[in-house]
């Protein structure tokens, strides 16, 4: 390989080596220092409720936790079912029909995060401000959400995220 | 310059071998300063000073607070009515907080002011931005730890901005969090965090004095100093001079302390944290309402998000937009009204953000954001071109050009120029 008049080209070579392995050996032992960060194993574990949805009476909203957060329940009644299947796509900042979002009509079950920055909507209460589509309304930075939790005005750049959930029995869903 | 007269032989053994008298003697005694500062250099100091009683008053905090967030709100509670002089303690150290950005602001706007970022200062000045972004950090964080509802949906909102990165932006979220929402591990971290960044602060405020110390303070006459006669010691006439401004400042801090604590904190941060209910106005401390009115102002997520770091980031490019090679705003007629303009455009911004994000308001939060922007990207860039700055002093020494005319120099500083 190298000869005498090459010394340099060696030494070099065992620089970028030496450089690369170090390199490599950071990029090792950084990534264990970052996801340390990331939800530990018993964080993980708790991610799933159980809520009866037989309870909850018709027009009335009901706030379950799950992952720390609030999902909102809402029995819906006729009319609030009516006005979200009735809303033209096209006037939707995030298209999707009402049917996707809520397959079992009279029960919306719906994360009751803001898309825009995480804040609680109002809309749970009787008394609460339900913004201009009758759904939620969020008072941090004034988005409204209609009666299927569809972002209809304000910063929020999306809908209000359905969770994943299933029927695990006729009225027992399972969140998570 | 010389060195100091060590006569106490164990200093002079100890200095011989650990130069620290030299150098204390050197950077903090007989160090040259400008003889014509006026009062907005006392901010350097006080910030300093700051600086200790917040690590002193945290550290103290920090032997009686737990950092759970079933115990953190009863922890700080406890630390109130139980601890002795907990109360005071911890009233030091939440409205030192809002002192601290007071003179830090005051201290940026001096800079922005007498042109201190310009050349050979640029370093200096970039530094200080790291050092006002790291007590950002600092500050939301600590805000955090009493667990109360503006403790909690402030981290919420804040840590959310992340969200807005395209595609890993949820990801980085849940990194923050360690979970699914802001919670006790988010909790753990931001404790620790608020505890080690402050010592950062120190370090980097070592960077910024070096880069001080390389030539000196600017100036209200922006000039550069010619020579010994425009100089003085800093010990004893500015030592003396930051004494003095430190009394001052400090009776007004305990008056604030002791007999309006809370009037720059929010009253719902004494209701405990709950993740289910939103307060109905939720607005930041005092100090980031400037940003968070830009924030709100782009009708955009992301947008809005990257409008509030340009707001920090310009700043870093300052010495670059403003080419005007004279420092002081003294003798540039133009920059010195655009200057107040601009100061107006922050406290309209602050008073802003602390307002609901509906009619005029947000009409009023979009034109003074772009006005923000407007004066660092184009006004000053043009300004540099089209402005025609009023004729310099010859040096600090002779204020009045041509010397001997007008206003005469005072005279012991007279006697001692040089031909
Ligand atoms: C750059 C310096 C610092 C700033 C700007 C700062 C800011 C803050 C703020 C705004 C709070 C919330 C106060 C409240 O409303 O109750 C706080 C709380 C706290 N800080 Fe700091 N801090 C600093 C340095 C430190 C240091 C060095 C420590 C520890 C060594 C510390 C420990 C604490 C503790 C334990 C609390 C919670 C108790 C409480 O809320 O009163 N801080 N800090
Ligand atoms: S968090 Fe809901 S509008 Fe900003």
């Amino acid at each position: 390989m190298a000869d005498n008049n090459d010394q340099s080209t060696r030494r070099d070579f065992i620089h970028v080596a030496s450089v690369s392995a170090a390199a490599l050996g950071a990029a090792c032992i950084a990534w264990p220092l970052i996801d340390q960060l990331n939800p530990a194993a018993d964080t993980l574990a708790l991610s799933t409720t159980e809520f009866d949805v037989s309870g909850v009476q018709e027009g009335m909203s009901v706030s379950v936790v799950w992952r720390g957060k609030p999902v909102f329940v809402r029995h819906r009644t006729k009319a609030e079912i009516d006005e979200a299947a009735a809303a033209e796509l096209s006037d939707l900042p995030d298209p999707q029909t009402d049917a996707d979002r809520a397959p079992r009509p009279e029960i919306l079950v719906l994360l009751g995060v803001c898309t825009h920055l995480g804040c609680v909507p109002l809309g749970q209460k009787a008394t609460d401000p339900k913004g201009e589509w009758g759904g939620w309304f969020c008072p941090c930075h004034g988005s409204h959400y209609d009666t299927s939790g569809r972002i209809r005005k304000g910063p929020a750049p999306t809908n209000l995220v359905i969770p994943p959930y299933k029927y695990i029995s006729d009225n027992i869903i399972k969140i998570g | 310059m010389s060195g100091p007269k060590l006569t106490n032989p164990v200093v002079r053994w100890i200095d011989h071998r650990l130069p620290v008298f030299t150098f204390l003697h050197h950077e903090m005694h007989e160090y040259p300063t400008p003889k014509n500062l006026n009062y907005w250099w006392n901010f350097g100091s006080l910030a300093g000073i700051t600086l200790v009683i917040m690590i002193v008053t945290g550290i103290i905090l920090s032997m009686h607070y737990t950092a759970h967030v079933d115990h953190a709100f009863q922890s700080v509670e406890r630390i109130m009515r139980d601890v002795n002089y907990g109360w005071l303690i911890r009233y030091i150290h939440a409205n030192g907080a809002s002192f601290f950005f007071i003179v830090v602001y005051i201290h940026i706007f001096r800079g922005l002011y007498y042109g201190s970022y310009k050349a050979p200062r640029e370093l200096l000045w970039m530094l200080g931005v790291v050092i006002l972004l790291l007590m950002m950090a600092t500050a939301f964080m600590g805000y955090v730890l009493p667990w109360g509802q503006m403790s909690f949906w402030g981290a919420t909102v804040i840590t959310n901005l992340f969200s807005a990165i395209p595609l890993v932006g949820e990801s980085i979220v849940t990194l923050l969090w360690g979970g699914f929402s802001v919670d006790n591990p988010t909790l753990n971290r931001f404790f620790s965090l608020h505890y080690l960044l402050p010592f950062v602060i120190v370090g980097v405020v070592v960077l910024h004095i070096i880069a001080l110390h390389r030539f000196g303070s600017n100036n209200p006459l922006g000039i550069d100093v010619r020579g010994e006669q425009d100089t003085i010691s800093f010990h004893p006439y500015y030592t003396v001079k930051d004494m003095f401004g430190l009394s001052v400042f400090l009776t007004i801090m305990a008056a604030v302390v002791f007999f309006l604590p809370n009037s720059m904190g929010h009253p719902d941060n004494y209701i405990p944290a709950n993740p289910m209910v939103t307060p109905a106005h939720i607005v930041p401390e005092w100090y980031f309402l400037p940003f968070y009115a830009i924030l709100r102002a782009v009708p955009d997520k992301l947008l809005g998000v990257l409008a509030m770091f340009a707001a920090i980031a310009v700043l870093f490019v300052l010495p670059w937009l403003d080419r005007s090679p004279v420092r002081s705003a003294s003798f540039r007629p133009i920059y010195k009204i655009m200057f107040w303009v601009f100061l107006l455009d922050c406290v309209a911004l602050t008073y802003l953000g602390a307002m609901p994000a509906e009619g005029i308001y947000v009409v009023l939060s979009r034109l003074c954001t772009v006005y923000y922007f407007f004066h660092f990207i184009v006004l000053l860039p043009a300004l540099s071109i089209i402005e025609t700055p009023r004729s310099l002093p010859r040096s600090i020494g002779k204020p009045v050009l041509g010397g001997g005319n007008g206003i005469p120099a005072p005279a012991p500083a007279a006697a001692r120029e040089k031909p």
